[in-house]
């Protein structure tokens, strides 16, 4: 008790910093704990280095990363609380990139839906805002991916079955007829043809009576990563970066509520790349369009807030973790060191994210539920900012109903029963996941360096680096399954011979008849000649490198289609040619 | 006797862009000792058809992941056949319903490939399938 009050009176008269002698002595105890830490470190290994270790893993993240049986806070001690860690909201926003975080708001929990017909997608996103999801994100089919009118001999068998097929702001009316645009907002997933989609949901915003500052939503308009992994691309690298920056620049003034590019790691990482090469593959194309912003000569920080991230979230927790936390803390270093922003809000990495499809097995499908849950769970330890969670079935068709009111349920469960959105960071000062989150910064640095060595990353698109990368790690990993040294329930291991059939959503031809039939109707309908005149306006602006926002949003207005826009670029910037290895 | 190496072309037919089971599915092939040609992306079926017919494969292993399989399996074999291919095996994997690999075997196409295929085990249907139908040609 003596001692006890003894500190409490010495605080009490202590009010400036603490004395010299104070320090050493906290130093010389700090010391002291290393030492006698290091020691008894050095104890416990010798004692466990001959117990029997298990045989069915070889104690490696998903990726690959060793990881120790134990980490202590020697593996922490080069972290500078404030400077590397801090608090929620603050640089460099290790623990988050809002002050609150969950306890103001919790993540959107947004489902990825399309398919068939914009009607038939129409009446699934009623239904799911009817069940409570928050924010509407929408799949094209591929020929909308890839620019191309439903109509086009060379989509044939694709309309409609991969996602929603949108050849014309007529279609996008459809889609969101009775979903009010200035309160529902909207991710579309497009990357090649971006431009033409932001322009159709503009213009039926505008149709709706809603002015274009009050459209919320995202669009991907990623192209890097397209080039990389997911390869829905039309135009060579330079002009579709041209085509980004013409985005950013015209919605900086004209759209300020819209997040104008989602700098995606999902389809990297589901292509087979490490949760590091995801990371530093994708900031690394976030800096390379800041980069094209700044030479374009616009403030950073007019820009550079409406930027946004989207991660894929695998099954390796602590890493998926740790990366979400490193992703935000190298943004902002970045940003503010490098890019010289000066607004909080350019150095704060927002981000979505969409559990990993790739983890879905065929075999046992009601098992994804409990792998959606766990990737969940981590995507929101990682503070994430939006949730896709798909659904178990999507390892063998689109999600039926059923499959996807689970993979919403998911979310409702981890957002109110678990407990874990109640405070902020829970695994911040673990020393395992400050040291992984150290760990792939180091990484992703090293990462970083080699990229510049090649020449930046469209010189790296163009020699095949990344792909290379990526298909080396996909061959690593199925090495691995095949080998038996990374267990896969029901695929390696714990496999049954007897499967049920489950029930699964079929997309029939009828969606691209009722396409082919809507989009002759419309060129029946729609005046020729205003369409060919603002087609010619547009590659005018094209050939005269202008902004072409202004020109593609009054061809989309006349009713110009998604592949008739396509062309009227493609005549001057021709088509991006793949490097085809394996 | 020299034996001669199987010729694979695996194909990328239509707009999907999933390219990861393509692209270790030929790395595997490959390292199993067939010869293995990869078309890259977005290939129609006619592209197909006569690189398959230039390089002389003895295998055309599709992988498809935009469930247009029912349209592009069909319009690939019957173009090979139009070539004069029919005696080339037409195989391959991708998100394909158990019931639709069903319906397409009937109309000729070989054993498909779904998730959590074992690499090895697609090496070794085709060289099954070689050895039973080509070793006699090949003398």
């Amino acid at each position: 008790m003596y001692g006890m009050e003894g500190m409490l009176m010495s605080q009490v008269i202590d009010t400036d910093a603490p004395t010299a002698a104070d320090l050493e002595r906290e130093l010389e105890r700090k010391r002291q704990e290393i030492v006698e830490l290091e020691a008894r470190l050095a104890g416990w290994r010798a004692t466990t280095a001959g117990a029997p270790q298990r045989q069915d893993t070889d104690f490696t993240t998903v990726s690959g990363e060793p990881v120790r049986a134990l980490y202590t806070p020697l593996d922490t001690r080069d972290d500078d609380y404030l400077a590397d860690i801090g608090l929620p909201g603050e640089y460099p926003f290790t623990r988050g990139p809002y002050a609150t975080m969950y306890r103001t708001r919790l993540w959107t929990k947004r489902l990825f839906s399309g398919f068939a017909t914009a009607a038939e997608t129409n009446e699934r996103y009623k239904f799911l805002l009817a069940h409570g999801t928050t924010g509407l994100s929408v799949a094209f089919d591929f020929p909308t991916l890839m620019g191309y009118d439903s109509d086009d001999p060379l989509c044939e068998g694709e309309v409609g079955k991969c996602g929603v097929a949108i050849s014309s702001l007529a279609d996008m009316e459809t889609l969101f007829d009775g979903i009010p645009l200035d309160r529902v907002s909207v991710s579309m997933t497009i990357n090649g043809p971006a431009i033409m989609l932001y322009c159709f949901l503009l213009a039926a915003a505008e149709k709706q009576g809603v002015p274009f500052e009050k459209v919320t939503g995202t669009i991907q308009n990623d192209i890097l990563k397209e080039y990389q992994a997911q390869h829905a691309w039309i135009y060579p690298p330079k002009p579709a970066l041209k085509i980004i920056t013409d985005i950013f620049e015209w919605s900086a003034v004209s759209a300020p509520k819209f997040n104008t590019i989602s700098i995606s790691g999902y389809h990297i990482r589901e292509a087979g790349a490490t949760a590091v090469e995801e990371l530093a593959f994708t900031l690394k194309n976030g800096f390379t369009y800041v980069e094209e912003g700044i030479a374009r000569g616009l403030d950073v920080d007019e820009f550079a807030p409406r930027l946004s991230f989207f991660w894929d979230v695998h099954n390796d927790l602590f890493e998926e973790i740790a990366k979400f936390r490193a992703s935000r803390r190298i943004w902002a270093r970045h940003m503010r060191d490098i890019y010289g922003a000066k607004r909080p809000e350019s150095w704060r990495l927002r981000t979505h994210a969409q559990t990993a499809g790739v983890t879905l097995t065929a075999q046992q499908p009601h098992n994804n539920i409990v792998r959606v849950a766990y990737q969940g769970l981590a995507a929101v330890l990682g503070g994430t900012q939006s949730l896709h969670t798909n659904a178990m079935d999507e390892s063998l068709a689109l999600p039926t109903e059923n499959a996807v009111r689970i993979a919403l349920r998911t979310q409702q469960i981890l957002a109110f029963e678990t407990g874990v959105p109640n405070t902020i960071d829970p695994l911040a000062g673990s020393y395992f996941v400050e040291s992984m989150t150290d760990e792939l910064e180091r990484q992703a640095e090293e990462i970083f360096a080699e990229i510049d060595d090649l020449g930046g990353v469209v010189a790296g698109i163009e020699s095949g680096y990344f792909q290379a990368r990526i298909s080396r790690s996909a061959r690593r990993f199925q090495d691995e399954v095949e080998a038996r040294s990374r267990l896969i329930v029901g695929v390696n291991s714990f496999q049954e011979d007897d499967e049920p059939d489950l029930e699964i959503l079929r997309i029939d031809e009828s969606a691209a008849e009722a396409q082919a039939g809507r989009l002759a109707a419309l060129r029946e309908r729609r005046d020729g000649g205003a369409v060919e005149h603002a087609l010619g306006a547009l590659t005018a602006a094209v050939m005269a490198d202008e902004n072409l926002m202004p020109p593609m949003l009054d061809a989309v207005r006349a009713y110009a289609t998604l592949g008739e826009i396509r062309d009227a670029l493609e005549k001057v910037y021709g088509r991006f040619q793949e490097p085809v290895a394996f | 006797m020299a034996e001669r190496k199987i010729r694979v072309l695996v194909a990328k037919p239509g707009l999907d862009g999933h390219d990861r089971g393509a692209k270790v599915i030929a790395a595997s092939l490959r390292d199993a000792g067939m010869e293995v040609i990869y078309t890259g992306l977005h290939q129609t079926p006619e592209k197909i058809a006569t690189t398959a017919l230039q390089e002389d494969v003895d295998v055309v292993a599709l992988s498809i992941l935009s469930g247009a399989h029912m349209t592009l399996f069909p319009r690939v074999l019957e173009l090979l056949r139009e070539n004069g291919m029919d005696d080339v095996l037409v195989t391959g994997g991708g998100i394909i319903p158990q019931e639709d690999m069903d319906a397409l075997q009937e109309l000729g196409v070989g054993r498909l490939f779904g998730p959590g295929t074992v690499t090895g085990d697609a090496a070794a249907y085709i060289r099954d399938w070689f050895e039973e139908n080509r070793m006699d040609e090949d003398g």
